[in-house]
């Protein structure tokens, strides 16, 4: 059980106001762009207007007499120092600056460095590059053709199939679809997606000649990682590079990989001894970084009569695009996609990707989510309700009948997985509840009477989340823990710092939210810091909604260990032995004798004035935690949509959303995260997709054409909780900053097709546009 | 030799100028030349508002009005929406109501709901949600940055009662 705190030191549970906003409402916070150093001089990227070609030439004389301009950096230049080519984070490499040929539009080409940006846009134009048109292969289904261009020269293979990979039992799972009486099966795109965080990608570089050292202010979701990247690639001495990364705009997945704008600041600034700055436009943001999704999946459920399952096949597609830059555990090729058995119970279930190179751009990367989760939470809530809508059954009733039952937790998934706790129906009926379910599908019954389409959709997802476990889970063989360090000052305020890095998600607040739940020292009195790689201790990052999981029970147990020490403090103090103390927050007081007491502040006091013989002076420590399992977070999310017979548009009239993410540190801040989940989802769901030509050119490479949702588009979202502890946190919690985006896809998708499936609707892909859904109208002779 | 201009402004209630070239976005003037970094840059197409500033009483997307443009005119920043060291009800309300979260967006919606405020006083939710309908944020979902500018509306329509 945890200790009650007040408000005034707001433990668990407290919806504490953020201690970043004030510099936030103020205009006073410190981004990427906003740093400004003596001498500072400015980077813009070349890029390639075509998605496969050779380079014949690059000239670059022109820009070069331009004045202010001070260096143009091509491939060949960086070929010489050895950094043409830099590792992805996923078993592969990519072109920093293209040598021999272009792999994708808007590929790196030459790197121009000015002394203001306005120059160095100038000088950018003026670098002519000659290109010879190659074969373009944009169809991912037809990468492994024999006629299909070879895309990757530098391989040895050559193929362009990047890497097959399967879970679970595959005779077993195709005997069981063979014999079972009722088989549903899903052909599903998951479009291709950006992250689209509302600050770009960028860094300024500062080489220090005489001191050797490095220091990047980056825009980085993992600055200690990206420091031993740096290292290990550039051949760096790892203490002469500080990576810092300031308050940072935003980020979903996108700012975790290294790009080759990164790279080339720091040659440049290696190169010219001056601190270089390179911040992309929005525009190479949506073009060139880290996409995601990208998935063609196809699902068969096997089911009885009654709507029993029995096994689940899938196979999937991946489209990695030039280079494979997932951003994901090195031995998971397909991430955590392995989760597609979702919240139910299967007895047998087989799932294989093959992942192939196309011309697009490289990624792959986690976009809110924990690893390909929302496309595998996706296309098994889809899939129910293919079933359903087979079976003739409520897509509820077949959920509920199917739901992994309480008692079986922890439950062991087929494809791998141990579920730390549940409770699918407790969310369920929550939902069902609160949005009043039996009287929509009665309204519903008579809207289509007269003629109206109302869709009620439903998803019931799982998440896995809080990666991961040391025995199995690195990135580029760095093990996943995650640490903090927490120094209490002699007047008992107290300082954390921590390997992971906010964009957004208000750690400073909600890491001393759990250093105020352990030691009982108030919010206000502890300062959480992040992104100094020189200051903070080693982590992996924020990412794969990891922070609670990992890097807070890091904070709880050196919480912990500092209270062991304070106890001892106590003792000698009270002059009683530590086995006569009883804690609460804030307070050792004498077992029987609650008026006999010392304050965490007095105890920090005496740690430096008035220690016990023997007692190393000093109340701080530091812990390293190593997750023993990945946590379960999990939810219910109804949508109800109406249908615009004459537009086609879907209006989202409610949407109601139960989470259960265990015990919550901060109420307000979960909500606020679930509030933009949603919003995301719907953007997935309705509008955005980065879809590509036939000659690899670009649709939806800007904010005119990728999408993002205004306040008029978005509905007001309501919100609701259970709460199912995890058993192994220290503290009972699981991560919830993604779950609305894993989870809110299916429930928009299967609310739509559940207002269209009278007319024999069974699926449709997203992005759901209202031009997709008049034509659907018009071909059923339904359009107004 | 690129011309330059003379530019005077008056930014936050301060006479400034500078020599400038005709084509830098007044953005660019106002982080660059002026220093002011509250106004930040989300977007090449005029279509996140992060970079608003309110242009002699209107929000203008500051990315896409040229420095020149301004030559005698009145602007305010986000630097020069508190009142010293008072926020402003908005700020205010962004941080009760948990308006933001990255805070990237944080200084073009202020601006934005201020300049809504000025014109109409007492919003309805649907006023609010067009009035900042220029301005994206990709990490609130906007519930609670209605929220804030309600909580705004309320508390200086309850300071003008007191008044």
């Amino acid at each position: 059980m945890l200790h009650k705190t007040s408000p005034e030191i707001g433990g668990m549970g407290h919806s504490v106001k953020r201690k970043e906003d004030l510099r936030f409402v103020q205009g006073k916070g410190t981004y990427v762009e906003d740093v400004r150093l003596p001498g500072m001089v400015y980077g813009q990227m070349v890029r390639s207007p075509y998605a496969h070609a050779r380079i014949k030439a690059i000239r670059t004389e022109e820009a070069r007499k331009l004045p202010g301009v001070l260096a143009v950096i091509t491939g060949q230049d960086l070929e010489k120092a050895g950094l043409s080519w830099m590792p992805t984070l996923f078993h592969d490499k990519q072109m920093v600056l293209a040598t021999g040929k272009v792999l994708f539009q808007s590929q790196e080409v030459a790197f121009v460095v000015a002394e203001d940006r306005y120059t160095a846009a100038d000088a950018a134009e003026l670098v002519e590059v000659d290109y010879e048109d190659l074969p373009v292969l944009v169809d991912p289904h037809r990468a492994l053709d024999a006629d299909a261009p070879i895309l990757r020269e530098d391989r040895e293979e050559k193929t362009n199939h990047i890497f097959h990979w399967e879970v679970g039992d595959r005779k077993a799972t195709e005997s069981v679809l063979q014999s079972a009486p009722v088989k549903a099966k899903l052909d599903a795109f998951f479009p291709r997606c950006h992250p689209a965080p509302l600050e770009t990608c960028g860094c300024v570089a500062d080489y220090n000649s005489a001191t050797g050292k490095l220091t990047v202010w980056e825009t980085s979701q993992a600055p200690h990682a990206h420091r031993t990247l740096f290292a290990l690639v550039a051949g760096l001495p790892e203490n002469n590079i500080r990576i810092i990364a300031p308050d940072i705009g935003g980020g979903f997945g996108n700012k975790v990989p290294i790009y080759p704008g990164y790279v080339c600041a720091v040659v440049a600034s290696l190169q010219l001894g001056r601190p270089v700055k390179w911040i992309e436009t929005r525009s190479e943001n949506l073009q060139s970084t880290g996409f995601a999704r990208d998935y063609h999946m196809t699902a068969e459920l096997a089911a009885d009569r009654d709507g029993k399952l029995r096994g689940l096949r899938v196979k999937t597609l991946a489209d990695h695009g030039a280079f494979n830059a997932a951003a994901q555990p090195s031995k998971f090729p397909a991430g955590l996609f392995s989760i597609c058995t979702g919240s139910y119970d299967f007895a047998t279930a087989f799932c294989e990707v093959d992942g192939v190179y196309t011309n697009k751009a490289p990624g792959g990367i986690a976009y809110r989510c924990s690893f390909r989760v929302t496309e595998a939470a996706y296309l098994i809530e889809r899939a129910m309700d293919v079933l359903a809508q087979e079976l003739k059954m409520d897509p509820v009733e077949l959920r509920l009948k199917n739901f992994i039952p309480g008692d079986k937790f922890p439950y062991q998934s087929p494809l791998g997985w141990s579920y730390d706790s549940g409770d699918y129906h407790a969310a369920m009926n929550l939902a069902l509840e609160k949005i009043g379910y039996r009287d929509l599908r009665k309204q519903q019954e008579d809207k289509r009477k007269n003629g109206e389409l109302m869709g009620i959709g439903v998803s019931s997802f799982t998440e896995i989340v809080g990666a991961g476990p040391a025995h199995t889970f690195d990135i580029v063989g760095i093990k996943m823990f995650d640490s903090c360090e927490i120094r209490v000052h002699p007047t008992g305020k107290a300082i954390a710092r921590m390997g992971t890095k906010a964009q957004g998600q208000g750690h400073e607040t909600t890491f001393a939210q759990i250093i105020a739940q352990e030691l009982g020292i108030p919010v206000a009195d502890i300062t959480v810091e992040e992104g100094d790689t020189d200051t903070a201790p080693y982590g992996l990052g924020t990412y794969a909604s990891r922070s609670t999981p990992v890097a807070g029970a890091a904070t709880s147990m050196a919480s912990r260990k500092i209270r062991d020490k304070a106890r001892k403090i106590a003792g000698h103090l009270l002059e009683v032995s530590e086995e006569d103390l009883e804690w609460e927050p804030g307070k050792f007081y004498v077992k029987g004798a609650p008026s006999k007491s010392k304050t965490i502040q007095e105890i920090a006091f005496a740690a430096y004035t008035n220690l016990p013989p023997g007692l190393e002076a000093g109340l701080e420590a530091v812990h390293y935690y190593d997750p023993p399992n990945l946590t379960f977070p999990f939810g219910t999310y109804i949508c109800v949509v109406d249908i615009d017979k004459g537009t086609g548009e879907v209006k989202v009239r409610r949407f109601v959303a139960v989470d259960d993410c265990g015990n919550i540190i901060n109420p307000m801040i979960v909500e606020g995260q679930i509030h933009g989940g949603l919003t995301e989802g719907l953007a997935i769901a309705f509008m955005q997709e980065i879809a590509y030509d036939e000659n690899g050119n670009i649709q939806g490479g800007t904010f005119m054409d990728y999408l993002v949702p205004t306040a008029v588009e978005t509905p007001n979202w309501e919100t609701d909780k259970t709460c199912t502890p995890s058993p192994h946190h220290p503290l009972g919690a699981k991560g919830v900053g993604e779950s609305p985006n894993v989870g809110s896809p299916a429930a928009f998708v299967n609310a739509v097709v559940d207002a269209l499936a009278h007319l024999g609707v069974r699926h449709i892909d997203m992005p759901i546009t209202p031009w997709k859904v008049w034509q659907i109208l018009k071909a059923k002779g339904v359009a107004e | 030799m690129v011309t330059k201009n003379l530019v005077r402004v008056k930014v936050n209630g301060q006479d400034c100028e500078a020599e400038i070239e005709p084509r830098l976005l007044l953005a660019h003037f106002i982080r660059d030349v002026l220093g002011l970094t509250g106004t930040h840059v989300g977007c090449d197409t005029t279509n996140c508002g992060a970079c608003t500033v309110i242009l002699d009483g209107r929000p203008v997307k500051s990315c896409t009005v040229f420095a020149v443009q301004a030559e005698g005119r009145e602007i305010r920043t986000i630097e020069g929406v508190a009142n010293h060291g008072q926020l402003h009800p908005l700020q205010e309300g962004f941080k009760e109501e948990h308006g933001l979260q990255c805070g990237f967006c944080t200084p073009g919606m202020i601006l934005s709901a201020y300049a809504l405020l000025e014109k109409n006083p007492h919003p309805t939710e649907e006023e609010i949600r067009w009035g900042i309908s220029g301005n994206l944020c990709r990490c609130t979902g906007y519930q609670n940055i209605v929220k804030a500018v309600q909580y705004a509306a309320n508390k200086m329509s309850g300071e003008k009662h007191a008044a």
